[in-house]
């Protein structure tokens, strides 16, 4: 018997020192952005958001659900957390359920917590703010077009993130890449589909309850939660 | 919804996922844990000494028999503590209101 916790971030071993470090060190440079970026853009009204979005991914990510063969997966919250607080502040979401994790909970190695962060948050919340912005760009701005991007970029941000894992892995002479990748995508692929209908239906809920806490929703979903092509009433 | 409102139910939302629904989530190896296994590399994992004294550790409170219960314990723990990490952290770094800044969305 192996003593490895039920849900399994990268744990200690799997990386070698050099990656460990390399990956450390963007996950770093990303999360201290984050708290930069907290100073200037962090408004009052948000400053409980982050804590209630972290304990909010926490708890999801304890609810492995179950995929085909044997396997199962949970929520990884990069992009719910991007979308309602903006890229670099879901760095610091991830980071401190990351942290608390590999501390407290024994999940995830402590040498790997960068790798993890990245993987689970840098990674995927940078995609997401890049592509749902880009996609509020050349879409409509109607609610089924934004979470409609949202759940394609949700599956993105996993599908990226299991294949940053493999590449770490291989650079770590764990196992080779030609092994790992195809494997590590077709059951992210499974999972990606989870990530994705749960976050369309979270960033759904708080659409309709607080639309302005949803950072990167177009402006013309937040006045009043109607799509643009109808007329808006009571804005300025 | 007032915001207060809406914060509060999420978190017990939350909370109530974290203790209630996750001792009966899936037990299954997840996508990492079961490639390690077919390719087998899972036995290079290994915990470090801080990890063994970690509180928590496997989402199990300590000295609870039961362990639905020590499944759920530790949730309901570690969701109110994550919050209160996550809120005391954004509450520091917060941006100071410098008189007429603007309250909408972030610049």
């Amino acid at each position: 018997m192996i003593e490895l916790p039920i849900a399994l971030h990268i744990p200690d071993g799997f990386l070698s020192g050099g990656v460990a470090a390399a990956c450390g060190v963007g996950a770093v440079a990303a999360v201290a952005y984050g708290l930069r970026v907290a100073n200037t853009e962090l408004d009052e009204a948000r400053v409980p958001l982050l804590g209630v979005l972290a304990a909010f991914i926490f708890a999801t990510q304890m609810l492995n659900f179950p995929i085909a063969g044997g396997t199962s997966g949970h929520l990884l919250g990069a992009t719910l957390a991007a979308v309602l607080l903006g890229p670099w502040l879901a760095c610091l979401v991830l980071g401190v359920v990351l942290v608390v994790q590999a501390f407290a909970f024994a999940d995830g190695g402590i040498s790997a917590l960068g790798a993890n962060v990245l993987n689970m948050g840098v990674l995927g919340a940078l995609l997401a703010g890049f592509l749902v912005a880009a996609g509020t760009k050349v879409l409509p701005h109607t609610r089924v077009a934004f979470l409609g991007v949202v759940g394609v970029v949700s599956w993105l941000a996993v599908m990226v993130g299991a294949a940053a894992t493999s590449v770490e892995l291989a650079a770590s002479n764990t196992v080779a890449l030609g092994a790992s990748l195809p494997a590590m995508l077709g059951v992210h692929a499974l999972i990606g589909i989870g990530e994705a209908v749960i976050t369309v239906a979270a960033v759904s809920a708080v659409l309709a309850a607080r639309p302005d806490l949803v950072a990167l929703v177009p402006k013309e979903l937040t006045a009043t939660g109607a799509p643009a092509t109808r007329p808006v009433e009571g804005t300025v | 919804m007032q915001l207060r409102l809406f914060l509060i139910l999420t978190v017990a939302v939350a909370v109530g996922l974290a203790a209630a629904v996750s001792p009966f989530a899936s037990a299954r190896p997840d996508g990492l844990e079961k490639v390690a296994q077919e390719k087998e590399f899972l036995d290079q994992g290994r915990l470090v000494d801080v990890q063994k004294e970690s509180p928590l550790a496997g989402y199990a409170f300590p000295a609870v028999g039961n362990e639905r219960v020590a499944t759920g314990l530790a949730g309901f723990a570690g969701t109110l503590g994550v919050f209160a990490l996550g809120y005391g952290l954004a509450y520091v770094l917060r941006r100071r209101e410098g008189g007429d800044a603007p309250s909408g969305a972030p610049a």
